[in-house]
């Protein structure tokens, strides 16, 4: 707590305890980020509790739905009967699945970007499949691969790979755009391929950064439906099948674990892409 | 900025370049089926050392011909050779410094001006010793990492100029460089690059639409009129170098400034 709090250490020297207390908390609540994000959790779970016991029904009904409590057993249960079979086999789907995504999604979507005839000839096809959602390509995903696991690979790999795409192309489209950038290059004397090197890939960075973060999320999204083919293993499995059978509680538990993987996974993609991106300063505003 | 005393880094080398002939250049431009005509059969002579404006308001072509220059357009008529050579393409003979601030924002100060060495392919110590000297001469060998967003306009326009200048270039074009800056950075900077220029002694194309700074910087300014483009009058400069910001307020630049 001490490293949140390196002013009010200095403040405070010899001051009576109760009012160090008092501010020691209001430091806590008005300048700690985690703590407040933490706050913010237990408000959610502390609320979806509460609709819960009071049986809340207007409009939404909250009658059926398991509450923070039973879901807690569930995952108590699930993690107690051999949980990581379910967790690797999902974590492996969906990783194989966006890395495929951004190694085709990031080349295809720099010769798109940057190729007028690699538009030309791969864009239309492209446009065609990029509004089939997931669920859709089940059938032809059963059809197409010769097992259920690289259909699941497949579905998690569609759902990253036109974000991906399509932000590379964008950002590859922007910085061509820049004028002054390419001339600088121009005028240093520099060939296509320095202009490629230098100038056109690190400034479409930050855009393809955005895309793989999205296309990380959508792979998770996608996970559930990839799962529907799955026969015994996997997070988004465990989720439909207890949908099938009923049983409400792993159904929640199911869509938070694949929730907090997602998000963790997202915020891994733009933490690491961010270091690839020394130049950018990010500075929010504060509340 | 004034008492920096100034070494050349380029000392041993004194070949007489830099000279630019701009002939018959016209420009016409059609946007939605009207043509514009922007520049009318310019012709200019620049000496190899010359620092000379090209002083016009808005609108008068003057950017348009220094992108000529450079071989960033093709004109509609007319060529420009520079040092005996037809200008077809951009080249690193030709240094520009852009207007807005123009370095590569993914490299450090150091990077952005060793960026053209590193596509000659000059070795990298030899590239070291040269770009520190450089950072050195505008005052920026403390800031050789730190990115551009961590730099002010004034100094981000000194790592441009420097970028353009390590090429040893046979000509420096440069297209309102100090506009976008407040009016005491701007004074600065004219110093600076006269104290660049005097050391260096490349051939220098100022663009500008600020009839006093033509008239500071300048050996020659080229007056354009609007509409089409064209040279209204040629004026020498005969001010003393060196020459600092007070000498703005001496009479001689009074009558400059109104014959202009």
């Amino acid at each position: 707590m001490a490293s949140i709090l390196p002013q009010s250490r200095v403040r405070t020297n010899g001051l009576p305890p109760l009012t160090r207390l008092y501010q020691t908390l209001q430091t806590i609540f008005f300048s700690g980020r985690s703590v407040r994000r933490l706050t913010a959790l237990i408000l959610f779970f502390g609320i979806w509790q509460i609709l819960c016991m009071i049986g809340f029904k207007f409009f939404i009904n909250f009658q059926l739905i398991p509450s923070p409590w039973e879901v807690l057993n569930a995952t108590v249960d699930f993690f107690l009967s051999d949980p990581w079979v379910h967790i690797r086999s999902s974590v492996v789907r969906v990783l194989v699945g966006f890395a495929v995504a951004s190694v085709l999604g990031v080349a295809l979507g720099i010769l798109i970007g940057w190729f007028q005839i690699a538009e030309d000839l791969l864009m239309p096809s492209l446009e065609l499949l990029r509004p089939i959602p997931a669920v859709a390509w089940i059938p032809l995903a059963i059809l197409m691969f010769p097992n259920a696991e690289t259909g699941m690979i497949y579905i998690t790999f569609i759902g990253a790979f036109f974000p991906i795409l399509i932000s590379t192309i964008q950002a590859v489209e922007n910085i061509l755009h820049d004028i002054v950038l390419i001339r600088v290059g121009q005028c240093l004397g520099a060939s296509q391929w320095h202009v490629f090197k230098d100038i056109v890939i690190p400034g479409a960075l930050p855009g393809i950064a955005g895309g793989l973060t999205i296309g990380m999320g959508n792979a998770w999204f996608c996970l559930v439906t990839a799962e529907i083919l799955a026969g015994r293993y996997g997070v988004g499995y465990v989720t439909w099948e207890s949908y099938v059978t009923s049983n409400y509680p792993p159904i929640v538990m199911g869509m938070l674990l694949i929730g907090l993987m997602g998000a963790f996974s997202s915020w891994a993609v733009g933490h690491g892409t961010a270091a690839l991106m020394p130049w950018r300063v990010n500075k929010k505003q504060d509340a | 900025m004034r008492q920096e005393t100034l070494t050349s880094p380029l000392a041993t080398e004194s070949t007489p370049k830099g000279s630019v002939s701009v002939e018959g250049i016209s420009m016409i431009f059609s946007r939605q089926g009207r043509s514009i005509e922007v520049l009318d059969s310019i012709n200019l002579l620049i000496k190899p050392g010359e620092l000379v404006c090209l002083l016009g308001p808005s609108g008068c072509g003057k950017s348009t011909l220094l992108n000529i220059i450079a071989g960033f357009i093709k004109p509609t008529a007319g060529y420009v050779m520079v040092d005996q050579h037809q200008v077809k393409t951009p080249g690193a003979d030709r240094g520009f410094v852009f207007q807005q601030y123009s370095l590569l924002p993914w490299k450090t100060t150091f990077q952005n001006v060793e960026f053209g060495l590193k596509i000659k392919g000059i070795p990298k110590s030899e590239r070291e010793d040269m770009v520190g000297e450089y950072l050195n001469l505008v005052g920026l060998g403390k800031y050789r990492n730190a990115y551009p967003s961590q730099l002010s306009g004034g100094m981000q326009q000194r790592a441009s100029i420097v970028r353009a200048l390590v090429n040893s270039p046979s000509v420096l074009l440069m297209d309102e460089p100090f506009a976008a800056l407040d009016a005491q950075t701007r004074h600065m900077m004219q110093e600076l690059l006269l104290n660049i220029w005097s050391t260096l002694k490349t051939t220098v194309i100022f663009v500008t639409h600020d009839i006093e700074e033509a008239i500071f910087l300048g050996d020659r300014i080229f007056v354009m009129g609007v509409q089409p483009g064209r040279i209204k009058a040629e004026i020498g400069i005969p001010l003393d170098r060196p020459r600092h910001v007070d000498d703005m307020l001496s009479p001689e630049f009074t009558q400059l400034n109104r014959q202009a």
